[in-house]
């Protein structure tokens, strides 16, 4: 801890493929987390994630640049699937990686019995939120760190944190979906795969954009139109729990969960810090090495800034956010929507 | 490092003239004359950089229509690795195509170089992507991790002319970029 107060955080960053783990670290990231390109990974997306072979080339550029690399191995096994999650567990032992991001209990209870020296992070995906909840996992799995859904305000980190025997990790930029992490099942209903065990929302494949001679962009998802954009309005992912609806009760369609919009925490970084976070994480394996670079370099710079004592200036993100718009979420109010 | 989201203004008219200068370059050119160009490109980057092949998966035989908007002809690609294909084609009728992706000359050589992300892009309405979505996926991803990047894997296809032609883009963006967020 310093003079101020706080506590050095961990900058964790997404990589969705080598050219953006190494983006990540070279812009000063002190963790990057990935996944493998299977199932076992909940951004299990066409074209990105990491063969073993990458993984064991990412891991090595990333130990000898001081970073760490953190596997997410954070969906949840089908039955009679489990060995998938076995062998990536094995594979992320065997070539060094710093910890396993779990959310599945038997996936969890095999890291710890097989790799007891191996650092378990416990995801998000698991929806873990009660400091009853945490230490079951710490107890059970030696679980060292957890990574925090995105509804609680600040001032409930810091009450869980004096509660609970491991770190905490807490999202602080990128995508904000529905508050049930690891529960979602509404691309279950139109698309017939599991976010939590296949590890996609929203599939590519089943995602048409069309756009009309005005402008006009429609998105759909399988048979459902997601949402209609008219011409020059930002756009948003092509997910449920952002689309805009019509319903009876409504005169206009509406965003009836949650709206096109990402996450920034960077206001709020030194209440955090305070609140005993260990480690910031920031969203986006889907995304680019250019959003990679650029949101870690503001973040890098803006917890340095902090650490010195001085007013963290962090860059403009906000072309880089879906619908050009930005929140602080659950964080600074549950009223937030 | 800051970025500004392009939907939220209209360009300055310098900005404007200066995305023109790749339309004025290349209207006066047949397209026949744009083939070998576009040939020798194709199997120069399927030749030297194989890795991009297998992030695309059964997608490697899809037919992309990549659409410069400022520019006065579409590119279609067929990133197959045995025998890759390159070629320009008139904007109208539309050729055929498995998925679409339409942008100025210069946001898609952005996103080719790695300094513009996707997302972003597609997210201020200046990317349009129809078509076979996971097809436009898995060729962003693919591009986007290859060592280096991708622009300078084309340039060098050019040889003894690669330096001067990477000197004039980056002059071009480099223009363009002082106005965007100046």
């Amino acid at each position: 801890m310093d003079d101020n107060g706080y506590v050095r955080p961990d900058l964790v960053c997404p990589a969705g493929t080598p050219a953006a783990l190494r983006a990540a670290v070279d812009a000063g990231a002190d963790a990057v987390y990935c996944g493998l390109q299977n199932a076992t990974n909940a951004r299990n997306f066409p074209g990105l994630n990491f063969t073993p072979a990458e993984l064991e080339a990412a891991i090595g550029y990333a130990h000898v640049r001081h970073a760490k690399v953190l596997l997410a191995v954070n969906t949840f096994p089908r039955a009679g699937e489990f060995a998938l999650w076995r062998d990536a567990v094995d594979l992320g032992a065997r070539l060094g990686a710093d910890a396993l991001i779990v959310a599945d209990l038997g996936v969890a209870d095999y890291a710890a019995q097989t790799y007891p020296e191996l650092r378990l992070h416990l995801s998000v995906q698991a929806g873990a939120s009660s400091p009853e909840a945490i230490s079951f996992y710490c107890e059970k799995f030696g679980v060292k760190r957890v990574v925090l859904p995105r509804i609680l305000t600040v001032s409930e980190i810091a009450s869980v944190h004096r509660q609970i025997p491991c770190e905490i990790e807490a999202f602080v930029f990128g995508n904000i979906g529905m508050m049930a992490e690891g529960r979602c099942s509404l691309t279950n209903y139109v698309c017939g795969l599991s976010t939590n065990m296949d590890g996609v929302c929203s599939p590519a494949a089943d995602v048409r954009y069309e756009e009309d001679a005005e402008r006009n962009l429609t998105t759909r998802l399988g048979p459902f139109v997601i949402d209609r954009f008219t011409n020059g309005e930002s756009a948003g992912y092509p997910t449920i729990c952002k689309g805009r609806y019509l319903c009876s009760a409504r005169a206009e369609p509406y965003y009836a969960f949650e709206e096109p919009v990402t996450l920034n925490l960077s206001a709020l970084l030194p209440d955090l810090m305070r609140a005993g976070v260990t480690a910031l994480k920031i969203e986006g394996r889907q995304r680019s090495r250019a959003y990679v670079r650029a949101v870690v370099s503001a973040f890098r710079n803006a917890v340095d800034d902090i650490m010195a004592g001085r007013d963290a200036t962090l860059a403009s993100l906000i072309a880089l956010t879906e619908g050009h718009r930005e929140t602080e979420g659950a964080y600074r109010s549950k009223t937030w929507r | 490092m800051t970025l500004r989201a392009r939907a939220d203004f209209a360009p300055p008219p310098l900005q404007r003239l200066l995305q023109t200068i790749p339309r004025w370059l290349l209207a006066g050119v047949p397209l026949p004359l744009l083939q070998p160009f576009l040939g020798h490109i194709a199997t120069h980057v399927a030749r030297s950089r194989p890795e991009l092949f297998a992030r695309l998966g059964p997608h490697a035989g899809k037919l992309f229509l990549i659409d410069p908007i400022d520019l006065p002809f579409v590119l279609l690609l067929r990133p197959n690795a045995k025998r890759p294909q390159l070629t320009a084609s008139g904007r109208l009728p539309r050729p055929r195509h498995d998925a679409a992706i339409a942008g100025t000359f210069l946001d898609l050589l952005g996103m080719l170089d790695g300094s513009l992300d996707g997302d972003a892009l597609f997210f201020s309405r200046d990317l349009r992507v129809s078509g076979d979505t996971e097809a436009v996926v898995v060729l962003r991803n693919a591009l986007d991790d290859l060592e280096g990047n991708a622009l300078d894997s084309i340039i060098s296809a050019f040889g003894p002319l690669s330096a001067p032609i990477k000197y004039f883009i980056s002059s071009l963006r480099g223009m363009r970029t002082e106005k965007h967020d100046g």
